[in-house]
């Protein structure tokens, strides 16, 4: 990339057109592979996927296939099983996410404050972070597996948690808030070093507790960081995956979503339908964004890149 | 804040230091301590093992089913990062320092990609890539994996690009350097931390997909390690692959740990910067 600085002449508008419009094709270039690679990969096949999701598309009778306009979502939106996927996908994204919440927001205060070892501490915090989803996954089925797990061993006899619907999500929410509660530190952290610390100092001095100075300056001036990490962690929780595909395989009322999707393509070879669901969870994703950017404020990442710092 | 070490906060810090530490271990020593369990003791329940062996591990090395997985895991994700680091870079040179039309629109859409649900992708890409022959093979893989990986290049690179002082460049010139000299002596040295910050960003999503491994895969051709687990068998159909799989996990995730644990720093600031400094 052997590129010159751009041009800014100092004085001329035609020279200053003429090097504006140099920098945009510079800039055109440059920009090219990237917006080819993302429009040829996502737009061309959520287009592609919302004309399969008007088809009765049956991977077993591809003969068959014809078009059948919205009844494929009518067929979506009136069965159980997508209302029971709908609610477990919430259910785990609302309870996982504020469990992190607390939790990421305890572990940024031990990285931002501790006395000692905060370079040990802020180091292993990744090793969560680090591990393939996947291999966590199987170590937290293998705890919780009777006779074979440390952690099963410690239930009553012939209790076997990963077969039951709620111990079950419950050990989905354990191993997603485990794997992702470092991330959410780490963006909290990045807040918390925004706080100054003379503001405290002076709030300590007119005599607020540690419980006010939290709550009345810490959090209210981290609440950017907080919304842009809760946007973050909500939107890929809702389309949880490895950890139940790995733990319960969405057996016994545990399928997200994603695994009902998964599951109507590679199970029941049904594009037609696998394709109207995963444009339902798009229209769910869309949905949430919009809430939380318009709703709550929260600046979408990058949005006004000059203007935050 | 000036806060006097006492022996009793002292004692605190440490306690809840210690508290992170078994947070961020236990499930890490676990998946090693049934890895190096024999088959006779693998069930037992023990967190730490009686007798240790390595038969898992020679025993996951003797297939082609897992190294052959291995050998996928680890080209796809270097050709991905490769891809996507270079493109990233094009595109976060042109975001911070270029003035051009369209620049929120790009910005907008990389977000809007990040955010993106990946199953709904795999139904059409799974149909597309039947029909065009890349169903099952590298390049299946890697594209989906450079788009999903591309903002967060976008991302970390341009929040880097902005602070890097770009006046050094000139003043090298002016010194007599040529506009080569200048990139390849001041600009690079500047840019490459952050480059390599995304580079391996990039890479641990790469290496930990699991959704598009299983489902734009389908033989040992272009499967990649987390997918080859999940299909892992026993050696009989009465035994369960407890063993092989606690291997190959520990396999794919030593090597991830001592590369985060390496570029701590990096990461940090990695992870952080695209979300926080815009």
């Amino acid at each position: 990339m052997t590129v010159a600085a751009p041009q800014r002449p100092a004085a001329g508008d035609a020279r200053r057109s003429e090097g504006a419009k140099a920098e945009r094709r510079l800039a055109a270039w440059l920009c090219a592979p990237a917006v080819i690679v993302m429009l040829a990969v996502t737009a061309y096949p959520i287009g592609y996927a919302v004309w399969l999701s008007l088809l009765r598309y049956d991977l077993r009778f591809p003969q068959e296939r014809e078009f059948v306009g919205l009844s494929n979502y009518l067929a979506v939106l009136t069965d159980g099983y997508w209302w029971s996927a709908f609610t477990v996908t919430v259910a785990v994204t609302v309870v996982s996410v504020a469990i992190e919440l607390a939790l990421g927001l305890g572990l940024a205060l031990i990285m931002h404050r501790t006395l000692f070892g905060r370079g040990t501490v802020r180091t292993l915090v990744l090793i969560p972070y680090g591990m393939v989803t996947v291999a966590a996954a199987f170590s937290w089925q293998y705890a919780w597996t009777p006779g074979t797990g440390y952690l099963a061993n410690l239930l009553p006899e012939g209790s076997a948690p990963l077969t039951e619907q709620i111990p079950a999500l419950a050990i989905v929410v354990l191993a997603e808030v485990w794997k992702t509660t470092p991330f959410m530190a780490l963006l909290l952290l990045a807040g918390l070093a925004l706080v100054p610390d003379d503001l405290l100092r002076a709030a300590q001095v007119d005599g607020a507790g540690p419980w006010q100075r939290l709550t009345r300056i810490i959090l209210p001036m981290m609440k950017p960081a907080i919304l842009v990490a809760l946007l973050f962690r909500t939107l890929d929780a809702f389309r949880i995956f490895d950890n139940i595909y790995v733990l319960t395989r969405g057996n016994n009322g545990t399928a997200s979503v994603s695994i009902l999707g998964y599951d109507n393509l590679f199970k029941a070879f049904n594009l037609g339908i696998g394709s109207a669901i995963s444009i339902t969870i798009f229209i769910c994703v869309a949905i949430i964004a919009f809430l939380f950017v318009k709703g709550f404020g929260a600046a979408a990442p990058g949005s006004e890149p000059e203007g935050r710092r | 804040m000036a806060v006097v070490a006492t022996p009793g906060r002292k004692a605190g810090w440490s306690l809840l230091n210690l508290l992170v530490i078994v947070y961020a271990l236990i499930p890490v020593l676990w998946i090693a301590s049934l890895s190096f369990k024999p088959t006779s003791s693998v069930t037992d329940g023990n967190f730490i093992p009686r007798e240790l062996t390595l038969d898992n591990y020679a025993g996951i090395f003797a297939t082609s089913q897992f190294t052959r997985a291995l050998i996928n895991s680890i080209g796809i994700a270097i050709i991905a990062t490769a891809l996507a680091v270079t493109i990233g870079t094009m595109a976060a040179y042109a975001i911070a320092r270029l003035n051009f039309p369209g620049k929120k629109l790009l910005i907008g859409v990389s977000l809007m990609i990040a955010m993106f649900p990946q199953i709904s992708l795999v139904s059409p890409l799974f149909e597309i890539e039947r029909a065009v022959g890349l169903f099952d093979t590298w390049p299946g893989l890697i594209l989906p994996y450079i788009t999903f990986s591309l903002p967060l290049a976008i991302y970390t690179l341009s929040a880097f690009f902005r602070e890097i002082p770009w006046e050094l460049e000139k003043a090298a010139k002016m010194d007599g350097a040529t506009p080569a000299q200048a990139f390849r002596s001041v600009i690079v040295p500047l840019a490459a931390p952050g480059v390599v910050t995304s580079a391996i960003l990039v890479f641990i999503f790469c290496w930990n997909d699991f959704l598009f491994a299983i489902s734009l895969t389908s033989t040992e051709a272009s499967r990649t390690v987390p997918a080859a687990i999940s299909n892992f068998t026993g050696s009989s159909q009465f035994e369960e692959p407890t063993g092989s799989i606690a291997a190959a996990a520990m396999v794919i995730t030593i090597p991830i740990i001592l590369f985060v644990l390496f570029f701590q720093r990096r990461i940090v600031a990695g992870l952080t910067s695209g979300a926080v400094k815009g």
